[in-house]
């Protein structure tokens, strides 16, 4: 007994910390008892998150805990069915994708939705679609402001490429590349909106060690640029190794939340992984 | 009000046609999501078999058997021949092009149905041709002060045998969960065990065959018959399906009784040149409003 | 930046085609130019469909309903009104535009096959209405007849094979310029997302509703302008000429010459209208073989006969995205 509560001070005192260091601002994302069904099934219950501007922020769970349709919601491609979502104290109810993209939040897919028969330029250079706004006479005349604003959509998305590694398959296919460069230009697509937020779904999904590892370095150094990243996981050594912050799901609720380390040890989240001790069960 | 119970035949009897074409468009979609364009030609041809057939030494075999066998062969002759055909055309010109997409397929179908559309033409020509009244029973009768006549009486009969029988099949025996099944998710189908080749051969072939019989139908009930009637018929069979609940077999056959009634009453009661542009309002409103149709099943996408 | 000289050396070959396009009227007589002049039309009304068909990858087999409303337009305003043709070509591009507006607003939404049984259900419903003389403007089935000669004032007039010619193989000339522009611009990146994938794209940025829209209002704004010179230079227009089998007709141009691909509309719009020039002694069989031919296409060449090289749409794209969306 007393070691529990011996960790549960440790615990408490870690996150106080955690919460008065610099590095925790204001909150970028928030969504208050978010609840969102299909049919008769609940998918997400009463879910309440907080992301902190700067930070990395996991979400985990197990297969159907609702995730997925969790980022769904906050990037507007479902409707909540009850509860907020804010951003930056923004309400996004009712707003479309294309919208929210707009206000600063880039997401990338769990299956990875790529533009297949465009060249990896030419995806990257979509993303910054939402940042860009010559119209269609302007672009049926060519006129000098339309090239002018071409250009540098075309060399940012150069740089973009450069910084995810992907410079020398500019002119491929996208359906071409290798899946783990798929993956990376999908996130290179997401940052040449030059979003606030970056919401990655299971960005490390299929690739192998060493891939993960150049990920989780890459994530790092970007989200010093001012960036605030959220991502679903499953893979823990991308989880523990990155995250500032864990919540868990299971079922559609949170069952739990805190520093990596602490949510790892969480009996609650070991359970919803595993499922019941075979003792309790009897 | 007598006015209105005899549309209400009419209607129920070009609804009846339309339901036993939408039984095709539906199980063809439903299982293969493809849109067979020809189906309506079949149709058509089937129309012109019949017509051959009975017309065929001066009406020959209706001289020989009489008023009802010749109505019977005419109509066997046609579902037998437009099931072949429907087969024949499956193998040539859609299985090669199953794993392409759908836009070749839309395009192949399209290609099939100008090429029967005009096949028809060469062979029996561009004017109208007409089922001589000879060989279509032509008795009218009163019942209840309403005018009906017996050709009303047996395409009616027939047709709602025929539907039952295949309502029958589909809801209530296994073969017909296997379609069902088929048009639901058609990999997973064959997965589980079910024969595809089986459902295609089926569909193929049963689905033209019930629409060569409206075709004879048609050709007794309005005696005047021309190549372009599978288009005419094919896009509001088709309408009716998507009335319906496209893939939905069922729904198919009520979507064509709902149909030919609406057709009928907007006909009568709105203005009979604007009766078609009626139907396609009614497909445009479906589609927007209810795309599922009547019967059909909510389908989400899984993001 | 590239120089002006080394665009054109480099693009060599398209110089030889205006060079052939410019020097033929004045070797062919006045019933072969009237061939390659209806070319021009099938060329445009091509380029028009394939910008919500091949770009956007939109199923749109009623378009030449657009068609219809830009012809009539100009019919009726002409022949009513004595609206010179001059003024009426822009006057019917924006009635065709706006048509288009209208009616694809609430079906816009509508998924791969649903949206191409609307279109069908919409052509046949301006063609019938047409056909029905409303009001009494539309001169039923016979149609609306004697509408002028185009003019550009004084001297100019087009009233002979040569010049109509010329006037539709400029228009189009420069309908290419213009969709190649937008091509290379955000806007047909756009619309080449949606193509590929309407979910990545709203999630991108792309306001995918509102490019839809744009395609068809641009697409039959075209259309239009085609029904335009169609008009004043058959001087008359009757509802036949706007049926569901030319909507094939160019559903086809856009399909077998090369989805996206501008050659490919191109040599799709020569195959359609020399088609039956070449087959002319066969006229009966003409569509029969028309037939056949589509269906041999499909299974030996689906990409059609030119296919775009570069973002070349594969059917698979369209094909996934209709099947993930009928589940």
């Amino acid at each position: 007994m007393a070691k529990d509560n011996n960790k549960k001070e440790t615990k408490i005192r870690r996150e106080q910390e955690y919460k008065e260091t610099d590095k925790i601002n204001e909150v970028v994302l928030e969504t208050d008892k978010l609840t969102k069904k299909f049919g008769g099934l609940i998918a997400v219950n009463n879910f309440d998150l907080k992301v902190s501007q700067g930070e990395i922020s996991s979400l985990i769970g197990p297969n159907g805990a609702g995730k997925t349709t969790v980022f769904n919601v906050v990037t507007g491609i479902y409707k909540a069915d009850g509860g907020k979502v804010l951003f930056k104290g923004e309400d996004l109810a009712g707003k479309k994708p294309h919208q929210i993209i707009k206000k600063g939040i880039a997401r990338t897919f769990q299956n990875i939705r790529l533009f297949s028969n465009m060249t990896c330029l030419e995806n990257v250079m979509a993303g910054q679609h939402c940042r860009s706004r010559e119209g269609t006479w302007t672009s049926v005349l060519q006129t000098p402001g339309q090239r002018k604003e071409e250009a540098e959509i075309k060399k940012n998305a150069e740089n973009r490429l450069r910084q995810v590694g992907l410079w020398k398959w500019r002119d491929e296919l996208a359906k071409n590349i290798a899946y783990g460069n798929q993956r990376m230009l999908e996130i290179g697509r997401a940052l040449a909106s030059n979003p606030d937020l970056l919401i990655l779904d299971e960005p490390s999904s299929g690739l192998n060690d060493k891939e993960s590892e150049d990920l989780v370095e890459f994530l790092k150094e970007i989200v010093k640029e001012n960036l605030t990243i959220l991502l679903i996981e499953h893979d823990m050594n991308v989880v523990m190794g990155i995250s500032d912050w864990v919540t868990v799901m299971d079922e559609g609720k949170k069952i739990a939340e805190g520093l990596p380390e602490d949510v790892y040890s969480n009996p609650q989240v070991i359970e919803a992984y595993l499922g019941k001790d075979e003792e309790e069960e009897e | 009000m007598r006015i209105f119970m005899e549309q209400m035949l009419n209607g129920l009897t070009i609804g009846s046609f339309y339901a036993l074409i939408a039984l095709g468009y539906s199980m063809v979609y439903g299982v293969m999501k493809l849109i067979n364009f020809a189906h309506g030609d079949l149709f058509a041809l089937g129309s012109y078999l019949g017509f051959t057939l009975l017309v065929w030494g001066n009406a020959y075999i209706t001289s020989h058997v009489g008023l009802a066998g010749g109505m019977i062969a005419a109509i066997l002759i046609a579902a037998i021949g437009i099931g072949i055909a429907g087969l024949i055309i499956e193998r040539i010109a859609y299985r090669p092009i199953y794993s392409v997409g759908r836009l070749p397929a839309v395009v192949s179908a399209l290609g099939v149905s100008i090429f029967l559309e005009n096949i028809i033409m060469v062979i029996w020509g561009p004017r109208y041709q007409a089922y001589p009244a000879s060989v279509v029973p032509t008795l009218r009768f009163e019942i209840g002060g309403i005018h009906v006549t017996l050709l009303q009486i047996i395409i009616l009969i027939l047709s709602f045998v025929l539907l039952a029988v295949l309502y029958y099949i589909i809801q209530k025996t296994t073969f017909g969960a296997a379609i069902r099944a088929s048009a639901l998710d058609r990999d997973t189908a064959a997965l589980m065990g079910i024969n595809i080749e089986t459902i295609i051969f089926f569909i193929f072939a049963l689905g033209p065959a019930l629409g060569g019989t409206a075709g004879v139908m048609v050709g007794m009930y309005y005696r005047q018959i021309s190549f372009t009637m599978g288009w005419n018929y094919g896009l509001k069979a088709f309408t009716a399906t998507i009335l319906g609940g496209i893939g939905n077999i069922p729904g198919a056959m009520l979507g064509g009784l709902l149909l030919g009634v609406f057709e009928m009453l907007g006909s009568a009661y709105i203005s009979t040149a604007y009766k078609d542009v009626f139907v396609f309002l009614i497909l445009i409103l479906v589609l927007i409003f209810r795309p599922r149709g009547l019967l059909g099943e909510k389908v989400a996408e899984k993001v | 930046m590239k120089t002006n000289r080394n665009i054109i050396l480099k693009n060599w070959p398209i110089l030889i085609v205006i060079a052939l396009l410019t020097l033929l009227p004045f070797k062919i007589n006045n019933y072969w130019i009237d061939v390659f002049f209806f070319f021009g039309i099938y060329a445009l009304l091509g380029l028009s469909l394939n910008i919500v068909l091949g770009e956007v990858g939109l199923f749109d087999l009623g378009h030449m309903g657009f068609m219809a409303i830009g012809a009539y337009t100009t019919a009726i305003l002409n022949t009513a009104f004595g609206i010179p043709i001059i003024i009426l070509l822009p006057v019917s591009a924006i009635a065709a535009g706006a048509f288009a507006w209208l009616v694809c607003s609430p079906i816009i939404h509508l998924r791969g096959d649903y949206l191409c049984i609307v279109t069908i259900g919409m052509g046949e419903i301006v063609r019938l209405t047409l056909i029905n003389n409303p009001f009494g403007i539309t001169g039923g089935p016979n149609g609306v007849f004697g509408i002028d000669f185009l003019s550009f004032g004084g001297p100019l007039v087009i009233d002979s094979s040569i010049e109509s010619y010329f006037v539709i193989w400029i228009i189009v000339g420069l309908t290419i310029l213009g969709l190649v522009n937008l091509q290379h611009s955000r806007i047909g990146r756009a619309w080449n997302c949606i193509r590929e994938d309407e979910v990545a794209a709203e999630s991108t940025g792309i306001d995918v509703r509102s490019y839809k829209l744009l395609a068809f209002v641009l697409g039959a704004g075209l259309a239009g302008v085609a029904g335009n010179i169609y008009a004043s230079k058959l001087m008359i227009v009757s509802p036949e000429s706007f049926s569901f089998m030319e909507s094939c007709m160019l559903f086809c141009i856009v399909l077998i010459g090369g989805m996206g691909s501008i050659p490919g509309v191109l040599i799709g719009a020569a195959a359609i209208s020399l088609f039956p020039e070449i087959f002319r002694t066969f006229a009966q069989y003409r569509m029969l073989i028309f037939g056949a031919v589509m269906v041999a296409m499909m299974i030996f060449r689906p990409g059609g006969i030119w296919p775009r090289k570069r973002g070349a749409v594969k059917f698979e794209s369209l094909l996934i995205k209709a099947g993930e969306e009928n589940g």
